[in-house]
């Protein structure tokens, strides 16, 4: 409390080289999540260093990081994020709106990823007419729109049932055979059994990594 | 991000809730139609009042008798029998500043045509009278000097006495009776309508000055005016023809310090500047009134757009994390902002503009409505949307999107 530091991260150090699929698990307070945040560009490390893509974004400012986000990083997120009364396209197409891009481009690119999560034809359906797997491929959909380096997912099944689930993760393991690096934050082992590499977390501290 | 993406997002985002962002715009919308409408109204009001005035004459000077003492009872101003048609001749020969001038009797009397009568106003007039007060006949002729210098028993006619008169049939060549005594009518008089005061200027009836002097009214001397009307060469030239006549005047009627003057002066363009005077400060009042209604409407929109960033946190979150600048996010409320109001403006100007036109059209005046007060109205409900809608707009730009994302 007060002027007492927590560190919520001490002494952690791991390599994911591109088109790794790794799981990072531990219990909520294990430290995961402000890991996710530094690995996603949200959060800056107070001491250490993050490269991504061989950048160091430590000394970056607010806007270089949301190029960053932007350009090389693809979120989903347990809640989905879409935007509400929005049809599935033009959330798919929001990422690319701050890339500034133009609005023929934006549709095509939308359009291509939306294929490729499986959602042709519910291009113009708003996220309250689609069911959570399907608002989920969305989601996976407007990370991918960009052609980022890495995907992030914060437990990307936290909301769906065990089937749907199941969907989800047969997509992500597809999209990593096509050479997309994702890197899971889950507490569900089965869902974390997915990936090709599990790292879990303990207060702050890596505990078991299995590469 | 282009300024048309921005655009078409901050309109989602007021569609999504149709029925807030319309009372919010209802601030706006009441206090610019208020602008409008005020503007309007207002400057047809002053229009009328200036051609009221106008309608007098412009650059008018008016010389009227001083009071006069009889029996130790003292008449009002115009009372006494100073001024005469030398001294009107006097004025437009001497005063370099004066383009005419014109001496005038006035008397009232029963006026009868056949077998219709009607009261009237009389004067006795010089033809330099409808040169000063700008009035042309419509039908017939205008009185001459011939007629003056001849006292010959002519008269014009104005069109309220015509109408009561003789209805829709032309009088001109016909013979009316004024006291008693006949005159010929050579001609009509255009409609003036009312004066400032609220008279009927068209009921009257002028005959040659000298005619009115020997037959119409009674005089200690012959040659005796009532009053003297002035026009100066210019709107400039209105004190200085003034001054000029006091001093000449002055002179002709032999005051001195310690005598007080015989006659008054009287300057219309003062009338002219009250008059315009008043509507100013009504503008600015109805101005004031109107701000304040703006500035609640402003504070309105900003409350609204407080909760809007509150209720909209988790996407503001999102937007960040997939990449957006503080700078997209302030640029994004603060153009639902002025959307807002600048929708509310346009919608205002439309009812302001409605309002006026109505109004007008019940009390009989011009509809006025400027490019100008459109202009600042439309400009001003930015400003309110620009003002009132930055502070919202940095404080969503300046959440951290992590606890931006987390938020519940």
């Amino acid at each position: 409390m007060g002027d007492q530091q927590f560190e919520a991260l001490k002494g952690v150090s791991f390599n994911i080289a591109a088109g790794e699929f790794v799981a990072i698990m531990g219990a909520s307070g294990s430290g995961k999540s402000t890991c996710m945040n530094i690995i996603g560009c949200l959060d800056r490390p107070t001491s250490g260093q993050y490269l991504l893509d061989g950048l160091d974004v430590a000394g970056m400012d607010g806007n270089q990081l949301a190029d960053i986000r932007n350009q090389k990083l693809g979120f989903v997120f347990q809640g989905f994020n879409l935007l509400a009364r929005t049809p599935a396209v033009e959330n798919i197409e929001l990422p690319l709106i701050y890339a500034g891009l133009g609005a023929k481009e934006r549709r095509a690119k939308a359009m291509e990823v939306l294929d490729q999560v499986g959602l042709a034809g519910k291009e113009f359906n708003h996220s309250s007419q689609l069911s959570g797997g399907q608002q989920q491929r969305v989601a996976v959909a407007r990370a991918l729109v960009n052609k980022p380096a890495l995907l992030l997912a914060d437990e990307p099944t936290g909301n769906l049932d065990s089937s749907t689930s199941e969907e989800i993760m047969a997509l992500f393991t597809t999209l990593n055979r096509q050479g997309i690096t994702i890197i899971m934050v889950t507490h569900e082992h089965d869902v974390a059994a997915h990936a090709g590499r599990q790292i879990t977390f303990r207060d702050g501290r890596i505990i078991s990594d299995s590469n | 991000m282009n300024l048309l993406q921005t655009l078409k997002i901050a309109l989602r985002a007021l569609r999504t809730n149709k029925m807030r962002s319309f009372l919010t715009m209802l601030g706006i919308i009441i206090g610019i139609a208020a602008v409008i409408a005020m503007m309007a109204v207002g400057s047809g009001a002053s229009y009328v009042i200036s051609q009221q005035i106008a309608s007098i004459g412009s650059n008018i000077v008016l010389v009227i008798p001083g009071s006069t003492t009889s029996g130790g009872l003292r008449t009002g101003s115009g009372g006494a029998q100073t001024l005469s048609s030398d001294d009107a001749k006097a004025i437009m020969a001497e005063c370099p500043s004066v383009a005419y001038a014109a001496g005038t009797v006035r008397t009232t009397g029963q006026i009868i045509s056949g077998n219709m009568n009607w009261s009237s106003v009389v004067m006795g007039a010089t033809p330099e009278l409808f040169d000063i007060r700008e009035w042309p006949v419509v039908s017939g002729r205008s009185i001459s000097q011939q007629d003056v210098d001849g006292a010959l028993k002519v008269c014009l006619l104005g069109q309220t006495v015509a109408d009561n008169l003789f209805g829709s049939a032309d009088p001109v060549g016909s013979i009316i009776r004024i006291k008693k005594i006949p005159f010929t009518v050579i001609g009509v008089l255009d409609r003036k309508g009312q004066s400032p005061q609220g008279q009927d200027q068209d009921d009257v009836v002028f005959v040659p000055l000298r005619t009115a002097q020997r037959n119409l009214v009674r005089a200690q001397r012959t040659g005796i005016v009532s009053a003297i009307i002035v026009k100066a060469k210019s709107e400039e030239l209105i004190d200085t023809a003034e001054n000029e006549i006091k001093s000449l005047l002055n002179q002709r009627h032999r005051i001195t310090n310690s005598k007080e003057p015989d006659f008054s002066t009287r300057n219309l363009s003062e009338i002219l500047a009250v008059a315009e005077q008043s509507s100013k400060a009504m503008s600015l009042l109805l101005g004031a009134v109107a701000s304040i209604s703006l500035i609640v409407g402003g504070i309105g929109i900003m409350n609204i757009m407080l909760v809007s960033v509150t209720e909209r946190t988790r996407e503001i979150g999102i937007r960040m994390a997939i990449g957006a600048k503080k700078n997209d996010i302030l640029l994004q409320f603060m153009t639902e902002a002025v959307m807002l109001t600048v929708m509310g403006g346009v919608i205002g100007i439309a009812l302001g503009a409605g309002g006026a036109v109505v109004v007008s059209r019940l009390l009989g005046w011009p509809t006025m409505i400027s490019v100008q007060s459109i202009t600042i109205a439309f400009l001003f409900s930015a400003a309110v949307g620009i003002f009132f809608g930055f502070y919202p707009a940095r404080k969503a730009a300046g959440l951290n999107p992590i606890d931006a994302l987390r938020y519940e």
